[in-house]
């Protein structure tokens, strides 16, 4: 091949002018596309930025004191002292109470779906728990106040008040009575728990759908039962998925903001009983933000939420990092 | 991965008669339970959607789509201002979160696997996750606190924030199911990357996307937490007032609409909020029409656009 490289005939220029032709505007394009992949980016960063600029006044005020255990239930703008430790407690109570019915509630639905359902229920079903996951929240918080705390939390929780909150050492977390309203951390959790079986489900149901069928068929052969096969086969492989699922689903009931406002009662009390009144850390911000005229007060509020976000953060991140890992065993397409 | 003393009972489980129906009875029973779990998980979701459309229908009438809230404790009246306002809010919302969106979705789904690829597709998962509420503080400080004043403007930055996600996803799995020979068909014919794009890809994909906005509009008219100081709520929003006032006192066009859109409004989940905290029947009984309202918009636009969705997708794979 001849290299005359400046021969307007030459293979390479003939290359050159043909790309040029050819992707003309590719360029402006792809950092069009690019700036708008970026913009993602920066919307994370800078939620993590601003929160941590605007609590900077709080922060240098109360420390770490703020977000560690103390018996000292002190919030109150009117002296200026701001201790975040019952919302946390709430949310984390609120939070386990869920995550503990939900698991197996979602656990079952998962292989229902994805083991045993037929084909004709299974589309539908699905649909069904999915549109638990569509409901706003405030028609959750709405039915929470005037239906499911009457007729469901009071009886539940005078029962396990009388039962539970009898037994020594338990009495601490079930120390009745509870509020004639209902209005209780049990009554936040049982609604989380309701709000958070579509997350769990559907990605665990995800998670078995995507385990190779040979698995299956290798237990089956072995003459293992149907549920032999999901509990001692399936169960296992795809743990770390489900793993994964479960602090989806946790991370969700963190932030959940308005079901829980409306029926938890938004009460700082000494107690640590679930049958009484409490306080989440998004409730408290969702109440008293607005009103905030205070800047330490609504610094200490943004001190709250910088919290929240870096927790669920990091759940939301080790979270997908383990569905992750199970789609890539199996290669297809799996996200949390 | 059971332990090797699980595995020798379980050999001699086989072997037996007598193991051999306890073991099918056990697989019988836990069935049985994995079905009753999931009836149990549907209860709620009908006995949801069965009370809110019981209340909501008793209180629905024409005056409250049409009327502004009347003072408290007087009965009557509307929500016609949450109306306008969810309306506006969420067309906002489309207008900021919709470019963008698809835009961070064609290079998600064509460069999945280059460091700003994996960057921003792990980006929307986190961002799918932070609570609406912190989203929330983040337009405060973004919008409210520079401009000095609760408005439409920063409730729609808000919800905009809370679609984005939403969006990308759905488009970013649309774009993937478009057949890639499709794609090389347009280059090979001569179309530039972008052209490719804008002409064949993503009319290809379009209903898809379509489905995946609709999904994203449906979550962000039902969030309540982002908007509560952000559009912070407005009982005597009315755009009618507004234009009308504006137009006695010939303000121009722009001016118009910057008083539609500068000042706070309210939504529907917002308005239902504040109703079912107050004593009065009149307002919880508009918060349960509110609720039937918002509801019936949700679950008809989710199973309107998931069906679509399943046809166009078993559409563009062949099947």
């Amino acid at each position: 091949m001849l290299k005359t490289s400046d021969s307007p005939l030459s293979p390479r220029s003939i290359n050159t002018r043909i790309r040029k032709t050819l992707h003309y505007g590719d360029r402006p394009w792809f950092v069009l596309v690019g700036m708008a992949a970026v913009l993602i980016l920066l919307l994370v960063l800078g939620i993590g930025w601003l929160l941590w600029t605007d609590s900077s006044l709080a922060r240098t005020a109360f420390g770490l004191n703020f977000f560690l255990p103390t018996s000292n239930a002190s919030w109150n703008p009117v002296r200026d002292v701001y201790l975040s430790w019952p919302f946390i407690y709430g949310t984390l109570m609120t939070s386990i109470v869920a995550l503990i019915i939900a698991l197996p509630v979602s656990l079952g639905i998962a292989i229902f779906l994805a083991e045993l359902s037929p084909a004709w229920l299974r589309q539908p079903l699905g649909w069904m728990v999915e549109l638990l996951a569509a409901i706003p929240s405030v028609i959750y918080g709405l039915w929470g106040i005037f239906v499911f705390l009457p007729l469901v939390v009071v009886p539940v929780g005078s029962f396990l008040g009388l039962t539970l909150g009898q037994i020594p050492l338990l009495s601490l977390f079930f120390k009745g009575p509870i509020p004639a309203s209902g209005s209780s951390r049990l009554a936040a959790g049982l609604i989380l728990s309701i709000m958070i079986t579509p997350t769990i489900a559907a990605v665990t149901r995800d998670v078995f759908m995507a385990i190779p069928q040979s698995q299956r068929e290798a237990s089956l052969a072995l003459g293992a039962t149907r549920w032999e096969t999901i509990s001692q086969v399936l169960l296992p492989y795809g743990l770390s998925g489900i793993l994964g699922a479960v602090i989806l689903g946790f991370g969700r009931a963190l932030g959940e903001t308005m079901a829980v406002t409306m029926v938890i009662g938004n009460s700082i009390e000494g107690t640590l009983s679930l049958l009484r009144p409490g306080y989440t850390m998004s409730s408290v911000i969702a109440n008293e933000f607005a009103e905030a005229v205070n800047i330490l007060h609504s610094q200490a509020l943004i001190y709250v939420g910088l919290i929240l976000f870096v927790i669920t953060l990091l759940l939301n991140m080790g979270a997908r990092f383990l569905v992750w890992r199970v789609a890539r065993k199996t290669s297809t397409e799996v996200r949390a | 991965m059971t332990s090797s003393s699980q595995s020798l009972s379980n050999v001699r489980l086989f072997q037996s008669k007598a193991g051999f129906q306890r073991r099918k009875i056990t697989n019988s029973v836990m069935l049985a339970v994995t079905g009753l779990l999931t009836i149990l998980a549907i209860i709620p979701l009908v006995w949801i959607i069965v009370y809110v459309i019981y209340k909501g229908i008793q209180y629905i009438n024409l005056a409250f789509f049409t009327q502004l809230p009347r003072p408290l404790g007087i009965p009557g009246g509307g929500v016609l201002n949450a109306i306008e306002g969810t309306i506006v809010l969420t067309s906002l919302a489309a207008l900021f979160s919709i470019p963008p969106a698809i835009l961070a979705a064609i290079y998600a789904a064509y460069r999945p696997n280059s460091p700003l690829g994996i960057a921003a597709r792990f980006s929307t998962d986190v961002l799918s996750g932070v609570p609406t509420i912190i989203i929330g503080i983040f337009c405060y400080g973004l919008v409210v606190k520079p401009q000095g004043h609760y408005s439409a403007l920063a409730g729609g930055v808000a919800l905009a924030i809370v679609m984005f996600p939403i969006i990308v996803r759905t488009t970013e799995e649309m774009i993937k199911l478009v057949p890639h020979p499709m794609r090389e068909a347009s280059l090979a014919l001569g179309a530039a990357e972008w052209k490719t794009s804008l002409s064949v890809v993503l009319p290809a994909a379009a209903n898809g996307i379509i489905t995946g906005i609709l999904l994203g509009l449906a979550r962000a008219s039902g969030e309540t937490a982002p908007l509560l100081f952000t559009a912070l709520g407005n009982e005597n929003y009315s755009i009618g007032n507004i234009v009308r006032s504006g137009v006695a006192s010939q303000q121009s066009l722009i001016e118009i609409l910057k008083r539609i859109l500068d000042t706070p409004v309210d939504s529907l989940p917002l308005t239902l909020y504040k109703y079912s905290q107050q004593p009065f029947p009149e307002r919880v009984n508009q918060a349960w029409a509110a609720a039937l309202v918002l509801m019936a918009f949700v679950l008809v636009v989710n199973i309107a656009s998931r069906l679509y969705f399943q046809r166009r997708t078993s559409q563009l794979q062949g099947k």
